[in-house]
């Protein structure tokens, strides 16, 4: 960090709003700009190389600017590959894990944040922290001996491993900020559990529930491991597809790169609308947990 | 929070009331305890035993053998001092950069919220996306690193395809990916910071360094050792990045324990032997956190 001492005399009146104008706005600029470059050049460079021509992905120096832009990359990956199915698969196991992981998450969270089921809160950190390779194993030797590799059912039970403690997570904390008194008029007036979880409760935490969805989704899309290990060329996964980019073609970078840019590109656009329940999920899952 | 009335006397609840809480939880509980504590409990059983996929022999109860070879196996044992390397120095980095970066993100400068969302791009990309695109970047011929790195005047680096550079590459890549969200959650915390001991410090002449060493940074270590703890369990599980990247090469040199698993599970098949190495990662992975959780407890307790 940077600290730039104050000088020694009061700088004059002139001088004073310049001063107040760099060190409130252009110093932290800067220095953040350290931080973000890196971060904006990873992006760029991915999208840049995904329109350069093969000339230009292997020239030396590096291409930063591609000079005729090509879509030949991306129009390769639609012929070569059932691109646009792969990206299907990926949807619905997102699609489903996610909603599956709500409607058993949410109300599990409600209960442990509104009875206090502390025990179960822990269960639920446990399978946050477990490797996932750890219940991948069996999970393969299932999947071989009932003979359900590559369906895509069995990539979705996976993927709500990880779906539905995020979930949970996310959910106690914002059930524990409710308060209490909507629900016990409601229960006075005759309102069963069921009902004033569903008719007060959950209305009240639409901004939790929004939030813990697209983190949930998001997990669900980025994650390899499973698709990689259960899958096949049924229910390949996006992520899978991508890492087959590389190794078929060592120095093809080209396809690679737009297969990079598509498989990002949903969750980044989602980032820029959701910024918001985004960071709200981010920091209550973690903060609360 | 449910805070009786004060007049109510305790009164027996009936059981269909003390049943709901359990029909909230119970799908959640079946799926969790379908997918992942009964195969936990399979691969506890297994580990004791001596099977290998391939093997026409059925498999054999062996006791303790796979755990006694475990404890032997030099390639294990180095994979877990690998596994232990990249989560000191990667969430180590996470740290001290994340704090750094949500200092200057907090202060409310013209730009400051294109960057916080600029910010979270690394946080939510698509891990092994990220992982190839770095991988075409340290190319050691034509990749864009050596490019600036030659430009600054220092030497071409083999980056993940030597066995000295490759740890560091690899904490890189982990670094790059995951210190905003050390940023958001040290942001949060600073965010519910409040005013008065700043003002205090102010009167008292404090310089911006002492304000942080001594008000700010004590007041942020709850949130910063929530940080903490997620980014340990999750570095600790990395496998995506390191699969993508280097697949534990070149020769075993980035093999941590998730990869080396991966290796004896879907490459040897030897899965009664995978399996005590999973029994064993797991308990070291659980004792980790239990130790952080207490950890954060006592200071908690001497704050």
């Amino acid at each position: 960090m940077t600290v730039t001492h104050a000088p020694v005399k009061a700088p004059t009146t002139a001088r004073r709003p310049k001063n107040k104008w760099v060190r409130e706005h252009l110093l932290p600029l800067l220095i953040s700009a350290l931080f973000i470059v890196p971060i904006v050049f990873v992006f760029y460079w991915m999208v840049s190389m995904s329109f350069q021509t093969q000339v230009e992905i292997s020239s030396n120096p590096p291409t930063f600017w591609p000079k005729a832009p090509t879509t030949e990359w991306y129009s390769e990956l639609m012929r070569r590959m059932p691109f646009l199915r792969y990206t299907w698969n990926s949807l619905v196991v997102g699609v489903l894990a996610t909603g599956i992981g709500l409607a058993i998450g949410v109300p599990a969270a409600y209960a442990i944040a509104r009875w206090r089921i502390g025990g179960l809160g822990t269960l639920f950190l446990i399978t946050r922290i477990t490797p996932a390779i750890s219940f991948l194993i069996p999970w393969y030797i299932i999947a071989k001996r009932l003979n359900l590799s590559d369906s895509l059912g069995i990539i979705t039970l996976l993927h709500i491993t990880i779906t539905l403690p995020l979930i949970i997570w996310i959910m106690i904390g914002f059930f524990e900020a409710l308060p209490t008194d909507l629900e016990q008029s409601a229960t006075v007036d005759g309102c069963n559990a069921w009902q004033s979880f569903l008719l007060i409760s959950v209305p009240l935490v639409k901004p939790g529930i929004v939030a813990a969805t697209i983190l949930a989704f998001i997990q669900s899309w980025n994650n390899f491991l499973f698709a990689a290990v259960l899958g096949g060329p049924e229910s390949q996964t996006l992520p899978v597809t991508v890492y087959g980019m590389l190794s078929f073609e060592q120095a093809n970078w080209g396809p690679l790169a737009a297969a990079a840019t598509l498989v990002c590109l949903p969750v980044i656009i989602g980032t820029i609308f959701f910024q918001r329940q985004l960071v709200e999920g981010l920091t209550a899952g973690a903060l609360k947990g | 929070m449910t805070t009786p009335p004060l007049h109510a006397r305790p009164r027996p609840v009936p059981l269909s009331r003390r049943l709901t809480p359990m029909l909230f939880v119970l799908p959640a509980l079946l799926l969790t305890v379908v997918v992942i504590a009964f195969p936990l409990a399979y691969t506890l059983y297994q580990s004791f035993t001596n099977w290998v996929i391939t093997s026409p022999n059925p498999p054999k109860f062996i006791g303790l053998a796979n755990y006694i070879e475990l404890l032997s196996d030099r390639r294990a044992l180095q994979s877990l001092g690998r596994t232990v390397l990249i989560t000191v120095f990667s969430v180590g980095l996470q740290m001290v950069l994340g704090v750094m970066m949500a200092l200057v993100m907090n202060k409310h400068f013209f730009g400051r919220g294109l960057f916080r969302t600029l910010a979270l791009f690394p946080v939510v990309a698509t891990p092994v996306a990220i992982s190839l695109i770095f991988v075409t970047m340290m190319n050691p011929q034509s990749g864009v690193l050596n490019h600036f790195l030659q430009g600054a005047g220092l030497g071409p680096l083999q980056w993940i395809y030597s066995e000295k550079s490759v740890l560091p590459s690899l904490i890189l890549v982990d670094t790059w990916q995951w210190t905003p969200f050390v940023m958001l959650i040290a942001l949060a915390g600073l965010a519910t910071l409040p005013n008065e001991p700043y003002e205090a410090a102010m009167l008292d002449g404090a310089t911006p360094w002492q304000t942080f060493w001594s008000i700010t940074l004590p007041m942020l270590m709850p949130s910063l050792f929530v940080a903490l703890l997620f980014r340990a369990i999750d570095t600790l599980k990395l496998f995506d990045t390191i699969y993508a990247m280097t697949q534990g090469g070149p020769g075993t040199a980035s093999e941590t324990v998730n990869l080396y698993l991966y290796t004896l599970s879907f490459n040897y098949f030897r899965m009664g032997y995978a399996s005590s190495m999973v029994i064993a990662l797991l308990a070291i992975v659980l004792g980790v956190t239990l130790v952080l959780i207490r950890a954060r407890k006592l200071a908690e307790k001497n704050a």
